[in-house]
Parts: structure tokens; C-alpha cells; sequence
């Protein structure tokens, strides 16, 4: 059972000119065994939502709550939340030289697991990660996203996801310039998270493309730091049609 | 590490930067008389703390050596110390011409040399390893070391220093037609040392020489390094690791002198330094003589800040005297931990001091390798990691 609970949530973040509200009151319940689907045009507030539920420290809370299964996810730090079930497939995965893809997936699973994954099954298990996502074994011997193209940057969050196994995901845009081969990877490593049952998927994405290969159960319009409107799998269908421009004017 | 370069320039560039008054070319004597203290208004010296050498670069008296000297012997090896007549005949072996004082007094003054001696076409597969322990922090002394590769010759010298000293200190290298060598210096002192030294190195025909100084410990540490070629085609990678603590003053420089057609050279220095009033310079001197055709040159400087309170000085200089010029560029950085980086590993679950920690070892790691003395690697990432121990990891942030 999990919960995530977002209420009327308000986000400033300071910029050259002063700063900026970005969030003016989201509110979203996220339930195990469910799929969200965020919607909304570029500049609309949706990598600060899911970057905000992350904790990134440039993002400041000035209202409303975040909770998971009831406990306040603001008071926690970046990696307590982590710990705690959250994981942010990130829009844009960031290098860190030298460090491998081994060592890196090693200690984070150390550090969300609480104990060192058993040696014996450990690199299997990365290796069926990685082969999953299509990615070569040799590939965790590579610096943690560095050199890596669009696509294997993505990819590779996916074999996170599959192997920390967190209880919420949330995939910032995780569709973005990806080719059609990619997308389908990235998809079916999504489902095969979300059809453990008890977990939640919080999809952002500027396009309904993804949405051919992960059924939402619910599709919010995002626009102007505000969900504009909420409904089924049909809304999503229907801004395919029509895209976001009636929403947009009517924020205005 | 998200680095932003401060300058990444390219030959034009380079070029376009004019003509400086050079202070890389000055003629040198062996004779203690020509030269003078340093004051401090040195172009060569403004870095150092004068104050802190305990006279080494000026009069300190060099006293008989309170550091103990141990080394093993791989087959075909000669290490040994050598005086009168042998050791007059080793001054000088590298083309050292002394701009300095010390240097004068440390060829002229100083009756023993510390030999490594590995004969032509000799290959050897084990490093050599001099360990130099000091004993006594206010204990003014000298050395004179040299390490000969003959042709063709392949080895690994490690001259590591450890304990406490107050060491002014020439090392001559001279590597052979052919030959392939590393030459590794370790300054893992105790907090207490002084260290001030020069390393000469002449590279040979199409020889490839490697050096790496790696400094850790010391109140003051600085080392001149550098490099000249006896004859076209040699090609020498500079590379450096250090890490200063509080109050430590780590200076390296180094002057890569084309001086030959189609040599090449490569240099890569990362520094991190931590706690108040930590100080690295980094000084890398290139220059490109006229008769220098050819060649391809690189150089580059990066620094991870980990606190604050640090002072952090990095100078590469190219000076080029011929256009006919494969390659030559030059790159420093400085920065601080990046926030996206820790941000990225800890929304993995991975707390703030493992995500720090992760990241300076990935800054030096690629360095580490490329040092490729798998005796010392060990030792080596140990070290950073104890380093980061004081403070990173600790409780003084
Ligand atoms: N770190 C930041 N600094 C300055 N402005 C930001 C920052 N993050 C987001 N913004 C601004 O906030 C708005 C929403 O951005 P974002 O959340 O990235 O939207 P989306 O993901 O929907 O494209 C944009 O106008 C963007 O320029
Ligand atoms: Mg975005």
C-alpha cells in the first residue's frame, strides 16, 4: 500500500530577475497500482513538480503539502526520499566522471536496500537490468552517463528503476527524443514495474506517443503551474487531437 | 564535476596573447656565485611562502641527512649511493643548468648521489621503489638524485617520501634513445615537512617518458618538473595528483621545453584541496622553440574545491616561437562540487558524504589509472580516501 499525496502545492525558484512562482496549487493523489499521466506543454511547471517531489534544493516549497503514505516527504532530505520509496527517472541525466555505472548502481542499491546486494546474484541482476534496457554489460563499466546518447541516457534510468524497485516512480519526460526502438524498451521496462502491482507511475510527457504502449488510468492537463483538467485514458486521446491550446488561452 | 573552463585556448589564440617578457629560457650556472635568494618578487617564486622553506632556497645550512634511504634492487638494476668522483660525473647528467640557488648549491655543495641505474635494452618488469623516510622536521638537507635508463631500456622508479624533513632536492632523469620509463614521486609527508625540488628530465630519440608527482602530505611542498628532449621524437606525459589539507601550500609547476622537432607531450595535473587556508598552485610552462616543427602539446589543470577557505591558483603559459605546430592547447578549470551531480546521487538514495565521496574519486580516478603502477594504486586511492576522511566524510564540514 502507498499513497502519494501532493496538496495544493506552491513552488518558487529564484532566478536572475527575481523569483518566480512556478507551482500555484497542484493537487494530485498517486495510489499503488496506479498510472498517472502528466500532460502539458514545455515551460508549463511539469520537471518542477517532479523535481520538487525529489527535493532538488533549487526548487523552494512555499505552500502545500507532499506526503507519502502519510508521512511529509519536505521534511526528508534528497536521499531519505529516495530511500523511502521515491525515484525521479530525470529528464536530463547528469555525467559524473569516473565514477562506473557499477560502482554507482552497487551503492545506491547498498544505500536504498540498507545492506550490500549479495554478491553471488548482484551482477547478475544488473546485468539482466541492463540487458533489459538493451544496454550491454560492458556498459557498467562506463562513466555514470558520460558519452552516453540520448537514448542510453534514458535507458539507463530505466534499468535503475528495475533494479532499486521503488514504490512511486515518477519519469520526467523519459520519452523525449527517444526513436521508436527506445521507446518501446523504456515502455515495456515501465510496465513491467508498474504490473508488480503495488506501485505507482507518475508519467510526464509532452507527447501522447508514449501513451500507444503505457495506459494511463488518469491524464491531468498541465498548464501555467496549475492542472488544468483531469480524466481518463479518452482525455489524452483527445488532446492528440486537439493539443494544448485551449487550455493554454484559458490560463492566460 | 561540471567544469567550466576558464580558458581552453588554441595555438591561435595562444599566439594572439603576444609576446610576454619569457622568464622559460634563462641560462643557468653551475656556480653558486651567479645566483641569489629569491625575495619572493620572482616571477618563479611569487607563489611561495618563502617564509615557511626554512631557508632552503637561500642559506640554510644543508646538514648531514637525518632521512633514511631503502630501496629494493629488481635484477639488472643498479641503485646505489655514490660519491667523489662518480657523483661529480653525474652532476649535470639531465643538462641541469641551475636558475636557482638551491639548485647551484645542490650540485656544487652536496657529496653524495643517490643512483638508479638501469642499463641499455634492460627491461625491467618490477618497479623500483626508493623509499626516502624522514626523521627530523627542522633538519635543513640536501639531495642529489639521478636516475639513468639506458636505450631501449624499460622500468618504473618510484621515489616515495614519507615522514619528516626539511629536503631541498635535485633529481636528474636522462632516458635513453628508444627508452620507455615512469617515474613516479610520492609526497605522502606528515604534516610537518618542507619539500622543495627540482626534477630535470632529457628525453631521447623517440623515447617515451612518463612522470607523475603526487602530493599529499607537507606544511609546503613545491616541485619543479621539467622536461627537455636530447633529440626529435620523444614524447613525455606529465602527470599529477595532489590534495591540500588546512594550511598546506602545494605548488607545482612545470616547463615542457620543445626543443626538438616532432616531440610531443601531454600534461594532466587534478587537484583537490580542502579546510581553511589550503593552497595548490599549479604553473604549467610550455614552450615551442623555433626549431620545435611538429610537435603536438596539451596541457591541462582541473581543481575540485571541497570547502571553503581554500586558495587555488592554476597558470598554464604557451609560448610558441614557430607556426609549424601539429597540435598545442592548453585547459584549466575550477570548481566546486556540482550541485546536480550530489543531487543526481542522492535521489538514488545514496547519502551527501558518499555522494561526495563518489564524486571526488571519479574526479582522480581516470587519473589514477593512467599513472598505471598497480604497486602504488592501492596505496593511492587509499590515500584520497583518508584524505577525504579529515574532512569530507568527517565531521569538519
Ligand atoms: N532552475 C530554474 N531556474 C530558472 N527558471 C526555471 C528553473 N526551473 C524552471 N524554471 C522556469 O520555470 C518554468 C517551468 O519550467 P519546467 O518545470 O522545466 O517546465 P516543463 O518541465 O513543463 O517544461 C519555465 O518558465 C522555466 O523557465
Ligand atoms: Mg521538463
Amino acid at each position: 500500500m502507498s499513497i502519494l499525496q501532493i496538496t495544493d502545492l506552491h513552488v518558487t525558484v529564484d532566478t536572475d530577475d527575481g523569483t518566480k512562482q512556478i507551482l500555484k496549487g497542484v493537487t494530485l493523489t498517486i495510489k499503488d497500482g496506479e498510472t498517472h499521466a502528466i500532460m502539458g506543454p514545455n515551460g508549463s511547471g511539469k520537471s518542477t513538480l517532479a523535481y520538487t517531489i525529489a527535493g532538488h534544493p533549487k526548487y523552494t516549497v512555499t505552500g502545500g503539502t507532499i506526503t507519502l503514505d502519510g508521512v511529509d516527504v519536505l521534511e526528508m532530505s534528497v536521499d531519505e526520499r529516495a530511500r523511502a520509496g521515491l525515484f525521479l527517472a530525470m529528464q536530463y541525466p547528469v555525467e559524473i566522471p569516473g565514477v562506473s555505472v557499477a560502482n554507482f548502481l552497487r551503492t545506491a542499491k547498498t544505500a536504498i536496500d540498507g545492506e550490500a546486494p549479495k554478491l553471488r546474484t548482484w551482477v547478475k541482476d544488473v546485468n539482466a537490468a541492463l540487458g533489459a534496457a538493451d544496454l550491454d554489460p560492458t556498459f557498467s563499466q562506463r562513466s555514470v552517463n558520460e558519452g552516453f546518447s540520448g537514448g542510453e541516457k534514458k535507458r539507463h534510468e530505466i534499468a535503475q528503476l528495475g533494479l532499486l524497485n521503488p514504490k512511486v516512480a515518477v519519469l520526467d519526460e523519459t520519452d523525449s527524443g527517444l526513436d521508436i526502438d527506445a521507446l518501446k524498451v523504456v515502455s515495456e521496462g515501465v510496465n513491467r514495474f508498474a504490473a508488480n502491482g503495488d506501485k505507482a507511475v507518475l508519467l510526464i510527457t509532452h507527447y501522447t506517443r508514449i501513451l500507444r504502449y503505457i495506459k494511463p488510468d488518469f491524464v491531468h492537463v498541465f498548464v501555467n503551474g496549475r492542472i488544468a483538467e483531469q480524466g481518463g485514458a479518452e482525455l489524452a486521446d483527445q488532446l492528440e487531437a486537439t493539443g494544448y491550446d485551449k487550455y493554454v488561452k484559458a490560463a492566460v | 564535476m561540471t567544469v567550466t573552463d576558464i580558458a581552453r585556448d588554441s595555438v591561435a589564440s595562444a599566439l594572439e596573447q603576444g609576446k610576454v617578457e619569457s622568464h622559460l629560457h634563462p641560462s643557468g650556472s653551475y656556480d653558486v656565485a651567479d645566483h641569489t635568494a629569491p625575495t619572493g618578487r620572482e616571477e618563479v617564486w611569487r607563489f611561495t611562502p618563502l617564509k615557511r622553506l626554512k631557508g632552503l632556497a637561500s642559506d640554510a645550512v644543508f646538514n648531514a641527512s637525518t632521512t633514511e634511504i631503502t630501496w629494493n634492487t629488481p635484477d639488472g638494476v643498479r641503485v646505489e649511493t655514490v660519491v667523489g668522483e662518480e657523483a661529480r660525473g653525474l652532476r649535470g647528467l639531465s643538462g641541469y643548468k641551475p636558475s636557482t640557488l638551491f639548485g647551484a648549491r645542490i650540485l656544487a655543495d652536496v657529496p653524495e648521489t643517490l643512483l638508479v641505474d638501469v642499463p641499455d635494452e634492460a627491461e625491467v618488469a618490477e618497479p623500483v621503489i626508493v623509499n626516502l623516510v624522514g626523521s627530523d622536521a627542522d633538519n635543513t638537507e640536501a639531495g642529489h638524485v639521478v636516475l639513468r635508463f639506458g636505450k631501449f631500456s624499460k622500468a618504473v622508479v618510484v621515489l616515495r617520501h614519507t615522514g619528516s624533513a626539511a629536503l631541498a632536492q635535485v633529481v636528474e632523469i636522462s632516458v635513453g634513445d628508444g627508452a620507455q620509463i615512469s617515474v613516479v614521486s610520492l609526497q605522502d609527508w606528515a604534516d610537518d615537512a618542507t619539500h622543495l625540488t627540482q626534477t630535470e628530465a632529457l628525453v631521447g630519440r623517440d623515447a617515451s617518458y612518463k612522470h607523475t608527482a603526487i602530493s599529499f602530505g607537507g606544511d609546503l611542498v613545491r616541485m619543479d618538473a621539467n622536461v627537455r628532449y636530447a633529440a626529435p621524437g620523444g614524447s613525455a606525459e606529465m602527470l599529477g595528483l595532489y590534495f591540500a589539507d588546512a594550511g598546506q601550500h602545494i605548488e607545482h609547476r612545470l616547463f615542457v621545453d620543445h626543443n626538438e622537432p616532432k616531440t610531443k607531450s601531454n600534461a594532466v595535473y587534478k587537484g583537490a584541496l580542502q579546510g581553511k587556508g589550503a593552497h595548490t598552485v599549479w604553473i604549467g610552462n610550455v614552450l615551442i622553440r623555433k626549431a620545435a616543427e611538429g610537435i603536438t602539446t596539451f596541457e591541462e589543470n582541473r581543481n575540485l574545491i571541497l570547502t571553503d577557505g581554500t586558495l587555488c591558483e592554476s597558470v598554464p603559459n604557451l609560448e610558441i616561437e614557430t607556426g609549424e605546430i601539429e597540435g598545442a592547447g592548453h585547459a584549466s578549470a575550477t570548481a566546486r562540487f556540482d550541485d546536480e551531480q550530489l543531487f543526481y546521487l542522492r535521489s538514488r538514495g545514496i547519502s551527501e558524504k558518499e555522494a561526495q565521496r563518489l564524486v571526488v574519486h571519479g574526479f582522480f580516478n581516470d587519473l589514477i589509472r593512467k599513472i598505471d603502477v598497480p604497486a602504488i594504486e592501492e596505496q593511492l586511492v587509499k590515500t584520497v580516501e583518508d584524505e577525504l576522511a579529515k574532512n569530507v566524510i568527517g565531521k569538519n564540514i
